[in-house]
Protein backbone atom coordinates (compact mmCIF):
# COMPACT_ATOMS: atom_id res chain seq x y z
CA UNK A 1 0.00 0.00 0.00
CA UNK A 2 1.28 3.46 -0.48
CA UNK A 3 2.08 5.82 2.16
CA UNK A 4 3.66 8.67 0.37
CA UNK A 5 2.76 9.33 -2.93
CA UNK A 6 4.50 12.26 -5.15
CA UNK A 7 3.27 13.11 -8.34
CA UNK A 8 5.15 15.48 -9.99
CA UNK A 9 6.43 17.98 -7.36
CA UNK A 10 8.90 20.81 -8.59
CA UNK A 11 9.76 23.43 -6.31
CA UNK A 12 11.73 26.51 -6.15
CA UNK A 13 12.80 29.25 -3.09
CA UNK A 14 13.27 31.90 -5.95
CA UNK A 15 11.74 32.63 -9.17
CA UNK A 16 14.23 30.98 -11.99
CA UNK A 17 16.17 28.48 -10.07
CA UNK A 18 14.13 25.22 -9.93
CA UNK A 19 15.23 22.86 -7.55
CA UNK A 20 12.92 20.32 -7.66
CA UNK A 21 12.14 19.57 -11.49
CA UNK A 22 9.06 17.37 -11.63
CA UNK A 23 9.89 14.60 -8.69
CA UNK A 24 7.54 11.34 -9.12
CA UNK A 25 7.60 9.02 -6.76
CA UNK A 26 5.48 6.39 -4.40
CA UNK A 27 6.92 4.98 -1.06
CA UNK A 28 5.09 1.63 0.24
CA UNK A 29 6.31 0.65 3.82
CA UNK A 30 10.00 -0.52 2.37
CA UNK A 31 12.74 1.55 3.99
CA UNK A 32 14.54 3.96 1.94
CA UNK A 33 17.91 5.86 1.20
CA UNK A 34 18.23 9.05 -0.56
CA UNK A 35 21.05 9.73 -1.57
CA UNK A 36 22.83 12.37 -3.87
CA UNK A 37 25.14 15.41 -4.30
CA UNK A 38 25.55 18.44 -2.17
CA UNK A 39 22.54 20.93 -3.47
CA UNK A 40 20.37 17.90 -5.40
CA UNK A 41 17.24 18.95 -3.36
CA UNK A 42 17.44 16.07 -0.89
CA UNK A 43 16.63 18.21 2.13
CA UNK A 44 14.18 20.27 0.48
CA UNK A 45 12.43 17.06 -0.53
CA UNK A 46 11.96 16.35 2.49
CA UNK A 47 10.40 19.13 3.88
CA UNK A 48 8.02 19.10 1.28
CA UNK A 49 6.59 15.61 1.87
CA UNK A 50 6.89 17.14 5.94
CA UNK A 51 4.70 19.91 4.96
CA UNK A 52 7.00 22.50 5.79
CA UNK A 53 7.58 23.98 2.22
CA UNK A 54 4.71 23.94 -0.24
CA UNK A 55 5.03 22.91 -3.63
CA UNK A 56 5.25 25.46 -6.60
CA UNK A 57 3.57 22.80 -8.56
CA UNK A 58 2.23 18.95 -8.57
CA UNK A 59 0.61 16.65 -5.49
CA UNK A 60 1.82 14.75 -2.35
CA UNK A 61 -0.28 12.66 -0.60
CA UNK A 62 0.75 11.42 2.86
CA UNK A 63 -1.30 8.41 4.01
CA UNK A 64 -3.74 9.54 1.58
CA UNK A 65 -4.43 13.26 2.86
CA UNK A 66 -3.47 15.95 0.35
CA UNK A 67 -0.13 17.43 1.64
CA UNK A 68 -1.09 20.23 -0.23
CA UNK A 69 -3.61 21.09 1.52
CA UNK A 70 -2.79 20.53 5.31
CA UNK A 71 -0.27 22.43 7.40
CA UNK A 72 2.50 20.69 8.91
CA UNK A 73 1.21 21.00 12.50
CA UNK A 74 -1.78 18.81 11.21
CA UNK A 75 0.62 16.10 9.51
CA UNK A 76 3.13 15.88 12.73
CA UNK A 77 0.93 13.14 14.31
CA UNK A 78 1.88 11.27 10.56
CA UNK A 79 5.13 12.21 9.65
CA UNK A 80 8.13 12.78 11.56
CA UNK A 81 11.35 14.91 10.09
CA UNK A 82 14.49 14.66 12.23
CA UNK A 83 16.21 17.85 11.02
CA UNK A 84 20.05 17.92 9.00
CA UNK A 85 21.05 20.73 11.98
CA UNK A 86 20.14 19.92 15.04
CA UNK A 87 20.18 23.47 15.97
CA UNK A 88 17.48 24.00 14.15
CA UNK A 89 15.14 21.37 15.88
CA UNK A 90 16.22 21.93 19.62
CA UNK A 91 14.64 24.57 21.43
CA UNK A 92 13.27 23.09 25.21
CA UNK A 93 15.81 23.83 28.24
CA UNK A 94 16.18 19.97 29.28
CA UNK A 95 16.32 17.08 27.00
CA UNK A 96 13.76 15.32 29.07
CA UNK A 97 11.14 18.52 27.73
CA UNK A 98 12.49 18.32 24.55
CA UNK A 99 11.87 14.84 23.73
CA UNK A 100 8.36 15.15 25.53
CA UNK A 101 7.24 17.68 23.17
CA UNK A 102 6.31 16.15 20.50
CA UNK A 103 4.17 13.22 21.96
CA UNK A 104 2.45 15.98 24.32
CA UNK A 105 1.93 18.75 20.91
CA UNK A 106 -0.17 15.82 19.10
CA UNK A 107 -2.38 15.32 22.08
CA UNK A 108 -0.47 12.67 24.63
CA UNK A 109 -0.85 13.42 27.79
CA UNK A 110 1.79 14.48 30.18
CA UNK A 111 2.13 10.50 31.90
CA UNK A 112 2.12 9.28 28.28
CA UNK A 113 4.37 11.30 27.06
CA UNK A 114 7.11 11.13 29.94
CA UNK A 115 6.64 7.61 29.32
CA UNK A 116 7.31 7.89 25.32
CA UNK A 117 10.03 10.14 25.91
CA UNK A 118 11.74 8.21 28.45
CA UNK A 119 11.62 4.83 26.09
CA UNK A 120 12.85 7.19 23.39
CA UNK A 121 15.78 8.39 25.04
CA UNK A 122 16.39 5.14 26.25
CA UNK A 123 16.83 3.73 22.74
CA UNK A 124 19.35 6.63 21.67
CA UNK A 125 21.34 5.88 24.79
CA UNK A 126 20.75 9.43 26.30
CA UNK A 127 18.62 8.45 29.75
CA UNK A 128 21.40 9.94 31.59
CA UNK A 129 21.29 13.14 29.93
CA UNK A 130 17.61 13.80 30.74
CA UNK A 131 18.39 16.45 32.98
CA UNK A 132 20.72 18.30 31.38
CA UNK A 133 20.10 21.74 28.89
CA UNK A 134 20.26 20.11 24.97
CA UNK A 135 22.39 23.45 23.92
CA UNK A 136 24.89 21.95 26.10
CA UNK A 137 25.31 19.02 24.66
CA UNK A 138 28.21 17.79 21.98
CA UNK A 139 26.58 17.40 18.35
CA UNK A 140 26.91 13.78 18.29
CA UNK A 141 24.13 14.14 21.59
CA UNK A 142 22.29 16.85 20.01
CA UNK A 143 21.57 14.88 17.09
CA UNK A 144 20.20 11.80 19.14
CA UNK A 145 17.86 13.93 21.31
CA UNK A 146 16.35 15.21 17.83
CA UNK A 147 15.82 11.25 16.77
CA UNK A 148 14.67 10.70 20.15
CA UNK A 149 12.30 13.72 19.94
CA UNK A 150 11.08 12.14 16.59
CA UNK A 151 10.81 8.64 17.83
CA UNK A 152 8.84 9.89 20.99
CA UNK A 153 5.57 10.61 18.57
CA UNK A 154 5.89 7.58 16.56
CA UNK A 155 5.00 8.58 13.37
CA UNK A 156 3.89 6.51 10.65
CA UNK A 157 6.39 7.21 8.81
CA UNK A 158 9.98 8.52 9.88
CA UNK A 159 12.62 10.42 7.90
CA UNK A 160 16.28 11.24 8.82
CA UNK A 161 18.12 13.95 7.72
CA UNK A 162 21.73 12.96 7.42
CA UNK A 163 21.38 11.01 10.76
CA UNK A 164 24.72 9.48 11.04
CA UNK A 165 26.54 13.33 11.15
CA UNK A 166 28.84 13.08 14.01
CA UNK A 167 28.62 9.48 15.42
CA UNK A 168 30.74 6.98 16.65
CA UNK A 169 30.67 3.27 16.43
CA UNK A 170 27.90 3.14 19.27
CA UNK A 171 26.14 6.40 18.47
CA UNK A 172 25.72 4.71 14.76
CA UNK A 173 24.57 1.34 15.79
CA UNK A 174 21.65 3.52 17.84
CA UNK A 175 20.59 4.59 15.08
CA UNK A 176 20.71 1.38 12.93
CA UNK A 177 18.68 -0.14 16.00
CA UNK A 178 15.86 2.91 15.58
CA UNK A 179 15.75 2.37 12.08
CA UNK A 180 15.31 -1.21 12.61
CA UNK A 181 12.59 -1.16 15.27
CA UNK A 182 10.69 1.49 13.01
CA UNK A 183 10.78 -1.15 10.00
CA UNK A 184 9.76 -4.13 12.49
CA UNK A 185 6.51 -2.11 12.96
CA UNK A 186 5.45 -1.96 9.13
CA UNK A 187 6.74 1.64 9.20
CA UNK A 188 8.40 3.82 6.10
CA UNK A 189 11.59 4.53 7.36
CA UNK A 190 13.39 7.50 4.92
CA UNK A 191 17.28 8.24 5.45
CA UNK A 192 19.18 11.05 4.03
CA UNK A 193 22.66 9.57 3.66
CA UNK A 194 26.05 10.68 2.49
CA UNK A 195 27.56 7.50 4.13
CA UNK A 196 27.69 4.70 1.71
CA UNK A 197 28.28 1.60 3.47
CA UNK A 198 25.55 2.56 5.98
CA UNK A 199 23.10 3.46 3.30
CA UNK A 200 23.82 -0.33 1.37
CA UNK A 201 23.62 -2.20 4.93
CA UNK A 202 20.02 -1.03 6.49
CA UNK A 203 17.99 0.15 3.67
CA UNK A 204 15.45 -2.02 0.92
CA UNK A 205 15.93 0.30 -1.52
CA UNK A 206 17.70 3.47 -2.60
CA UNK A 207 16.69 6.64 -4.37
CA UNK A 208 19.18 8.98 -6.14
CA UNK A 209 18.42 12.10 -6.83
CA UNK A 210 20.50 14.69 -8.94
CA UNK A 211 20.03 18.60 -9.97
CA UNK A 212 16.31 18.25 -8.77
CA UNK A 213 15.73 14.50 -10.50
CA UNK A 214 15.49 11.13 -9.84
CA UNK A 215 18.10 9.51 -11.76
CA UNK A 216 18.02 6.24 -9.90
CA UNK A 217 15.41 3.82 -7.62
CA UNK A 218 15.64 0.43 -6.72
CA UNK A 219 16.91 -1.94 -4.75
CA UNK A 220 20.76 -1.28 -2.87
CA UNK A 221 22.54 -4.19 -5.15
CA UNK A 222 20.98 -2.94 -8.22
CA UNK A 223 22.03 1.22 -7.55
CA UNK A 224 25.72 0.46 -5.91
CA UNK A 225 26.04 -1.85 -9.35
CA UNK A 226 25.39 1.11 -11.08
CA UNK A 227 29.50 2.77 -10.86
CA UNK A 228 28.94 5.27 -14.08
CA UNK A 229 25.77 6.26 -12.85
CA UNK A 230 27.27 7.29 -9.27
CA UNK A 231 30.10 9.02 -10.48
CA UNK A 232 27.57 11.01 -12.57
CA UNK A 233 25.51 12.08 -9.32
CA UNK A 234 28.85 12.57 -7.12
CA UNK A 235 28.32 9.25 -5.65
CA UNK A 236 30.76 6.33 -4.53
CA UNK A 237 30.09 2.49 -4.75
CA UNK A 238 30.32 1.24 -0.57
CA UNK A 239 33.76 0.62 0.68
CA UNK A 240 32.97 -3.09 0.63
CA UNK A 241 31.35 -3.17 -2.77
CA UNK A 242 34.84 -1.46 -4.25
CA UNK A 243 37.25 -3.99 -1.97
CA UNK A 244 34.80 -6.78 -3.81
CA UNK A 245 34.77 -5.58 -6.99
CA UNK A 246 38.97 -5.33 -6.88
CA UNK A 247 39.25 -8.80 -5.91
CA UNK A 248 37.69 -9.67 -9.06
CA UNK A 249 34.42 -10.61 -7.74
CA UNK A 250 31.51 -9.24 -10.31
CA UNK A 251 29.28 -9.49 -7.93
CA UNK A 252 28.03 -6.02 -5.75
CA UNK A 253 28.47 -7.17 -2.08
CA UNK A 254 26.61 -4.89 0.54
CA UNK A 255 28.25 -5.97 3.70
CA UNK A 256 31.58 -7.60 5.15
CA UNK A 257 29.81 -10.98 5.60
CA UNK A 258 28.76 -11.38 2.15
CA UNK A 259 32.13 -10.58 0.85
CA UNK A 260 34.05 -13.01 3.65
CA UNK A 261 31.90 -15.55 2.47
CA UNK A 262 33.00 -15.34 -1.16
CA UNK A 263 36.65 -15.05 0.14
CA UNK A 264 35.99 -18.08 2.08
CA UNK A 265 34.79 -19.68 -1.08
CA UNK A 266 31.36 -20.83 0.78
CA UNK A 267 28.72 -20.42 -1.30
CA UNK A 268 29.99 -18.26 -3.74
CA UNK A 269 27.88 -17.47 -6.61
CA UNK A 270 30.99 -16.33 -8.97
CA UNK A 271 31.63 -18.11 -11.98
CA UNK B 1 62.33 21.00 14.45
CA UNK B 2 58.35 20.26 16.00
CA UNK B 3 55.39 22.18 14.66
CA UNK B 4 53.68 21.41 17.75
CA UNK B 5 54.90 20.75 20.98
CA UNK B 6 51.89 19.63 23.88
CA UNK B 7 53.60 18.89 27.37
CA UNK B 8 51.51 17.68 30.54
CA UNK B 9 48.48 19.13 28.70
CA UNK B 10 45.19 19.23 31.37
CA UNK B 11 42.49 20.52 30.91
CA UNK B 12 38.93 20.83 32.71
CA UNK B 13 35.97 23.16 31.44
CA UNK B 14 34.45 25.32 33.83
CA UNK B 15 31.39 23.48 34.07
CA UNK B 16 32.87 20.11 34.85
CA UNK B 17 33.62 18.17 37.22
CA UNK B 18 36.48 15.53 35.54
CA UNK B 19 38.92 16.45 33.19
CA UNK B 20 38.56 16.50 28.70
CA UNK B 21 42.00 16.55 28.30
CA UNK B 22 44.14 14.38 31.09
CA UNK B 23 48.07 15.13 30.96
CA UNK B 24 48.91 14.69 26.96
CA UNK B 25 52.79 15.01 25.91
CA UNK B 26 53.42 14.55 22.14
CA UNK B 27 55.09 16.65 18.94
CA UNK B 28 53.98 16.64 15.44
CA UNK B 29 56.87 17.60 13.07
CA UNK B 30 56.33 20.12 9.78
CA UNK B 31 54.06 18.49 7.11
CA UNK B 32 52.77 15.50 8.95
CA UNK B 33 48.94 14.68 9.12
CA UNK B 34 47.55 13.36 12.39
CA UNK B 35 44.61 11.75 12.62
CA UNK B 36 42.28 11.74 15.96
CA UNK B 37 40.61 9.60 16.75
CA UNK B 38 38.10 8.12 19.31
CA UNK B 39 34.63 7.67 20.79
CA UNK B 40 31.91 10.39 21.27
CA UNK B 41 33.36 12.62 24.07
CA UNK B 42 36.92 11.56 24.15
CA UNK B 43 37.80 14.77 23.84
CA UNK B 44 39.09 15.17 19.95
CA UNK B 45 37.35 18.58 19.30
CA UNK B 46 38.31 19.77 23.01
CA UNK B 47 42.23 19.20 21.66
CA UNK B 48 41.60 20.88 18.39
CA UNK B 49 40.40 23.95 19.88
CA UNK B 50 43.49 23.64 22.11
CA UNK B 51 45.66 24.33 19.04
CA UNK B 52 43.77 27.55 17.99
CA UNK B 53 43.62 29.01 21.93
CA UNK B 54 39.82 28.51 22.28
CA UNK B 55 40.83 26.01 25.23
CA UNK B 56 41.67 27.67 27.42
CA UNK B 57 40.84 31.64 26.43
CA UNK B 58 37.34 31.16 24.79
CA UNK B 59 36.04 28.46 26.79
CA UNK B 60 38.10 29.52 30.37
CA UNK B 61 38.17 26.68 32.88
CA UNK B 62 40.48 24.69 34.48
CA UNK B 63 43.97 24.33 32.38
CA UNK B 64 47.65 23.35 33.15
CA UNK B 65 50.73 22.32 31.17
CA UNK B 66 52.31 24.01 27.52
CA UNK B 67 51.15 23.70 24.18
CA UNK B 68 53.35 25.64 21.86
CA UNK B 69 51.72 25.87 17.89
CA UNK B 70 54.67 27.10 15.52
CA UNK B 71 56.70 28.77 18.15
CA UNK B 72 53.87 30.21 20.25
CA UNK B 73 52.92 29.11 23.22
CA UNK B 74 49.00 29.07 22.70
CA UNK B 75 48.56 30.26 27.08
CA UNK B 76 50.61 33.50 25.93
CA UNK B 77 48.86 34.17 23.08
CA UNK B 78 45.96 35.41 22.04
CA UNK B 79 43.33 33.78 19.92
CA UNK B 80 43.98 36.27 16.96
CA UNK B 81 47.51 35.95 17.01
CA UNK B 82 47.38 32.29 17.18
CA UNK B 83 45.13 32.49 14.27
CA UNK B 84 47.84 34.19 12.02
CA UNK B 85 49.24 30.20 11.99
CA UNK B 86 46.74 27.88 13.14
CA UNK B 87 43.14 27.53 11.51
CA UNK B 88 40.02 25.49 11.90
CA UNK B 89 37.06 24.24 10.71
CA UNK B 90 34.35 23.51 13.40
CA UNK B 91 32.55 20.21 13.75
CA UNK B 92 29.12 21.75 13.06
CA UNK B 93 29.46 24.18 10.30
CA UNK B 94 26.42 25.97 10.95
CA UNK B 95 29.04 27.18 14.08
CA UNK B 96 31.47 28.72 11.38
CA UNK B 97 29.13 31.15 9.69
CA UNK B 98 29.77 34.85 11.07
CA UNK B 99 25.84 35.66 10.81
CA UNK B 100 26.58 38.93 9.95
CA UNK B 101 27.85 38.59 5.54
CA UNK B 102 25.40 38.52 3.28
CA UNK B 103 27.26 36.90 0.81
CA UNK B 104 29.24 33.56 0.56
CA UNK B 105 32.16 35.57 -0.67
CA UNK B 106 32.08 38.29 2.06
CA UNK B 107 31.39 35.34 4.15
CA UNK B 108 35.00 33.99 2.88
CA UNK B 109 36.61 37.11 2.90
CA UNK B 110 36.37 37.74 6.30
CA UNK B 111 39.12 35.97 8.03
CA UNK B 112 41.39 37.54 5.07
CA UNK B 113 40.25 41.03 6.34
CA UNK B 114 41.05 40.41 9.82
CA UNK B 115 44.62 39.00 8.59
CA UNK B 116 44.91 42.26 6.84
CA UNK B 117 45.87 40.76 3.31
CA UNK B 118 46.21 43.21 0.46
CA UNK B 119 43.29 43.29 -1.73
CA UNK B 120 44.91 42.13 -5.16
CA UNK B 121 45.94 38.70 -3.10
CA UNK B 122 42.82 38.25 -0.82
CA UNK B 123 40.68 38.38 -4.25
CA UNK B 124 43.38 35.61 -5.51
CA UNK B 125 43.00 33.35 -2.25
CA UNK B 126 39.44 33.90 -2.36
CA UNK B 127 38.67 32.36 -5.91
CA UNK B 128 40.97 29.69 -5.32
CA UNK B 129 39.47 28.70 -2.03
CA UNK B 130 36.39 28.85 -4.04
CA UNK B 131 36.75 27.32 -7.12
CA UNK B 132 38.62 23.94 -4.88
CA UNK B 133 35.28 23.38 -2.95
CA UNK B 134 33.00 24.06 -5.99
CA UNK B 135 31.47 26.69 -4.60
CA UNK B 136 32.24 29.92 -7.12
CA UNK B 137 28.45 29.52 -8.54
CA UNK B 138 27.20 30.37 -5.04
CA UNK B 139 29.72 33.30 -4.15
CA UNK B 140 26.70 35.71 -4.23
CA UNK B 141 24.29 33.56 -2.04
CA UNK B 142 22.97 34.29 0.96
CA UNK B 143 25.43 31.92 3.50
CA UNK B 144 21.69 30.31 5.45
CA UNK B 145 20.69 30.11 2.17
CA UNK B 146 22.86 26.78 1.46
CA UNK B 147 22.35 22.89 1.49
CA UNK B 148 24.01 21.60 4.78
CA UNK B 149 26.78 20.25 2.38
CA UNK B 150 27.52 23.82 0.43
CA UNK B 151 27.44 25.75 4.05
CA UNK B 152 30.36 23.10 5.07
CA UNK B 153 32.36 23.51 1.63
CA UNK B 154 31.64 27.18 2.13
CA UNK B 155 33.28 26.86 6.09
CA UNK B 156 36.46 24.93 4.78
CA UNK B 157 37.02 27.21 2.09
CA UNK B 158 37.03 30.16 4.36
CA UNK B 159 40.06 28.50 6.52
CA UNK B 160 41.94 27.26 3.29
CA UNK B 161 41.43 30.86 2.08
CA UNK B 162 43.75 31.57 5.19
CA UNK B 163 46.80 29.58 4.48
CA UNK B 164 47.45 28.51 7.91
CA UNK B 165 50.76 26.77 8.86
CA UNK B 166 48.64 24.68 10.47
CA UNK B 167 45.28 23.45 9.54
CA UNK B 168 42.96 21.91 12.00
CA UNK B 169 39.85 19.92 11.00
CA UNK B 170 37.40 18.46 13.50
CA UNK B 171 35.01 15.93 10.98
CA UNK B 172 35.75 18.30 8.27
CA UNK B 173 33.13 16.50 5.38
CA UNK B 174 30.48 14.81 7.53
CA UNK B 175 27.86 16.69 5.75
CA UNK B 176 29.83 16.25 2.15
CA UNK B 177 28.92 13.76 -0.58
CA UNK B 178 31.56 11.41 -1.11
CA UNK B 179 32.96 12.65 -3.92
CA UNK B 180 33.05 16.00 -2.46
CA UNK B 181 34.53 14.48 0.56
CA UNK B 182 37.55 12.76 -1.10
CA UNK B 183 38.37 16.21 -3.06
CA UNK B 184 38.72 17.83 0.23
CA UNK B 185 40.78 15.20 1.37
CA UNK B 186 42.80 15.63 -2.18
CA UNK B 187 43.06 18.60 -1.36
CA UNK B 188 44.26 18.90 1.98
CA UNK B 189 47.01 16.16 0.95
CA UNK B 190 48.43 18.57 -1.84
CA UNK B 191 47.87 21.78 1.05
CA UNK B 192 50.07 19.00 3.10
CA UNK B 193 52.78 18.21 0.64
CA UNK B 194 53.39 22.02 0.53
CA UNK B 195 54.33 22.15 3.84
CA UNK B 196 51.21 22.76 5.93
CA UNK B 197 50.89 20.52 8.77
CA UNK B 198 47.05 19.03 9.35
CA UNK B 199 45.44 17.74 12.50
CA UNK B 200 42.36 16.01 11.38
CA UNK B 201 39.52 14.19 13.99
CA UNK B 202 37.37 12.20 12.17
CA UNK B 203 35.15 8.91 12.94
CA UNK B 204 35.69 7.86 9.00
CA UNK B 205 39.13 5.62 9.69
CA UNK B 206 39.08 4.39 5.60
CA UNK B 207 39.94 8.39 4.86
CA UNK B 208 41.95 8.46 8.24
CA UNK B 209 44.07 5.22 7.14
CA UNK B 210 44.56 6.84 3.45
CA UNK B 211 45.55 10.37 4.44
CA UNK B 212 47.17 9.97 7.86
CA UNK B 213 50.64 9.21 8.65
CA UNK B 214 49.85 9.11 12.68
CA UNK B 215 47.18 8.17 13.93
CA UNK B 216 46.21 9.54 17.59
CA UNK B 217 43.86 7.75 19.85
CA UNK B 218 41.75 8.98 22.60
CA UNK B 219 39.56 7.76 25.42
CA UNK B 220 38.60 9.78 28.35
CA UNK B 221 40.88 12.46 27.64
CA UNK B 222 43.94 10.38 27.64
CA UNK B 223 46.34 9.42 24.73
CA UNK B 224 45.87 5.49 24.39
CA UNK B 225 48.13 5.29 21.36
CA UNK B 226 49.95 7.47 18.92
CA UNK B 227 51.62 5.45 16.13
CA UNK B 228 51.10 4.25 12.08
CA UNK B 229 47.52 3.79 11.08
CA UNK B 230 48.72 -0.02 10.86
CA UNK B 231 49.74 -0.16 14.12
CA UNK B 232 46.97 1.20 15.51
CA UNK B 233 44.00 -0.08 13.69
CA UNK B 234 45.71 -3.61 14.40
CA UNK B 235 45.19 -2.98 17.74
CA UNK B 236 42.80 -6.25 18.99
CA UNK B 237 41.25 -3.88 21.89
CA UNK B 238 39.95 -1.33 19.11
CA UNK B 239 36.71 -1.75 19.84
CA UNK B 240 37.04 -1.31 24.05
CA UNK B 241 37.80 2.31 23.24
CA UNK B 242 34.60 2.71 21.01
CA UNK B 243 36.67 2.91 17.37
CA UNK B 244 35.86 0.18 14.84
CA UNK B 245 39.01 -0.32 11.91
CA UNK B 246 38.62 0.60 8.44
CA UNK B 247 36.22 -2.36 6.49
CA UNK B 248 39.53 -3.23 4.75
CA UNK B 249 40.87 -4.10 8.02
CA UNK B 250 37.64 -5.88 9.43
CA UNK B 251 37.80 -8.28 6.53
CA UNK B 252 41.50 -9.17 6.68
CA UNK B 253 41.57 -9.63 10.40
CA UNK B 254 38.66 -11.90 10.17
CA UNK B 255 40.35 -13.81 7.36
CA UNK B 256 43.37 -13.64 9.26
CA UNK B 257 45.33 -12.06 6.18
CA UNK B 258 48.43 -10.22 6.82
CA UNK B 259 51.47 -9.14 4.39
CA UNK B 260 54.19 -11.05 4.98
CA UNK B 261 56.76 -10.22 7.89
CA UNK B 262 54.51 -7.58 8.79
CA UNK B 263 52.85 -7.67 11.90
CA UNK B 264 49.95 -5.43 11.22
CA UNK B 265 46.94 -6.16 9.04
CA UNK B 266 46.53 -3.89 5.95
CA UNK B 267 44.31 -0.43 6.80
CA UNK B 268 43.86 0.60 2.65
CA UNK B 269 42.16 -0.49 -0.26
CA UNK B 270 45.55 -1.31 -2.24
CA UNK B 271 47.16 -3.26 0.91
CA UNK B 272 44.02 -5.09 1.11
CA UNK B 273 43.62 -6.08 -2.10
CA UNK B 274 47.64 -6.71 -1.90
CA UNK B 275 47.06 -9.78 0.56
CA UNK B 276 43.87 -10.90 -0.56
CA UNK B 277 44.72 -11.33 -3.87
CA UNK B 278 43.73 -14.11 -5.31
CA UNK B 279 41.16 -15.78 -2.98
N1 LIG C 1 31.52 23.35 26.24
C1 LIG C 1 31.65 22.32 27.08
N2 LIG C 1 31.37 22.45 28.40
C2 LIG C 1 31.51 21.42 29.26
N3 LIG C 1 31.95 20.20 28.91
C3 LIG C 1 32.25 20.00 27.61
C4 LIG C 1 32.10 21.03 26.63
N4 LIG C 1 32.47 20.55 25.42
C5 LIG C 1 32.82 19.27 25.65
N5 LIG C 1 32.69 18.94 26.95
C6 LIG C 1 33.01 17.64 27.56
O1 LIG C 1 34.37 17.36 27.34
C7 LIG C 1 34.56 15.98 26.99
C8 LIG C 1 35.23 15.88 25.63
O2 LIG C 1 34.34 16.38 24.65
P1 LIG C 1 34.74 16.60 23.14
O3 LIG C 1 33.67 17.41 22.51
O4 LIG C 1 36.13 17.12 23.07
O5 LIG C 1 34.70 15.10 22.57
P2 LIG C 1 34.86 14.56 21.07
O6 LIG C 1 35.86 13.47 21.14
O7 LIG C 1 35.10 15.67 20.15
O8 LIG C 1 33.41 13.92 20.83
P3 LIG C 1 32.54 13.80 19.46
O9 LIG C 1 33.02 12.57 18.75
O10 LIG C 1 31.13 13.62 19.97
O11 LIG C 1 32.70 15.05 18.68
C9 LIG C 1 33.20 15.34 27.06
O12 LIG C 1 33.03 14.74 28.30
C10 LIG C 1 32.26 16.51 26.90
O13 LIG C 1 31.01 16.26 27.52
N1 LIG D 1 16.63 28.86 1.95
C1 LIG D 1 17.11 28.72 0.72
N2 LIG D 1 17.06 29.74 -0.17
C2 LIG D 1 17.55 29.61 -1.42
N3 LIG D 1 18.11 28.48 -1.90
C3 LIG D 1 18.18 27.43 -1.08
C4 LIG D 1 17.70 27.48 0.28
N4 LIG D 1 17.92 26.29 0.85
C5 LIG D 1 18.51 25.53 -0.08
N5 LIG D 1 18.68 26.20 -1.23
C6 LIG D 1 19.27 25.68 -2.48
O1 LIG D 1 18.47 24.61 -2.96
C7 LIG D 1 19.28 23.55 -3.45
C8 LIG D 1 18.85 22.25 -2.78
O2 LIG D 1 19.15 22.34 -1.40
P1 LIG D 1 18.90 21.13 -0.40
O3 LIG D 1 19.16 21.65 0.96
O4 LIG D 1 17.58 20.52 -0.68
O5 LIG D 1 20.06 20.14 -0.87
P2 LIG D 1 20.53 18.73 -0.31
O6 LIG D 1 20.38 17.73 -1.40
O7 LIG D 1 19.84 18.44 0.98
O8 LIG D 1 22.08 19.00 -0.07
P3 LIG D 1 23.10 18.57 1.12
O9 LIG D 1 23.57 17.19 0.78
O10 LIG D 1 24.22 19.55 0.99
O11 LIG D 1 22.37 18.67 2.41
C9 LIG D 1 20.73 23.95 -3.20
O12 LIG D 1 21.36 24.36 -4.39
C10 LIG D 1 20.64 25.09 -2.22
O13 LIG D 1 21.65 26.04 -2.44
MG1 LIG E 1 20.48 18.32 2.95
MG1 LIG F 1 34.01 16.43 18.56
Amino acid sequence: MSRVVVKDVCFSYRSGEEVLKGITLDFDEKSTAIIGQNGAGKTTFVKLLKGLLKPTRGEIYILGRSANEMTAAALAPFIGLVFQNPNDQIFRSTVLEEVMFGPLNIGEDPKGARKKAEEALEMVGLTEKASENPHDLRLSEKKLVCVASIVAMEPEILILDEPTIAQDHAGMAAIRQVIRRFKEQGKLVMGILHDMDFAAENFERVVVFHQGTVVADDDPREVFSRESLLQRAGLEVPHITRLGWSLGRKETFLTEAELIQSLRGEGSTDR
Amino acid sequence: MSKIRVEHLKYRYPSSEKLALDDLSFEVDEGEMIGIIGRNGAGKSTLCQAFVGLVPHFYRGAYGGKVVVSGLEVLKSSVSQLARRVGIVFQNPFTQVTGSKWTVYEEVAFGLENLGVPRKEMIDRIDYALQLLGMEKYRDRHPFDLSGGQMQRMAIASVIALQPEILVLDEPTSQLDPQGSEEVFRAVHRLREEGMTVILAEHNMEKIARYCNRVMLLDGGKIIDFASPASVFSRADLTRYGVVPPVYTRVCRELNAKREGSPHFPVTLEEACEVLKGR
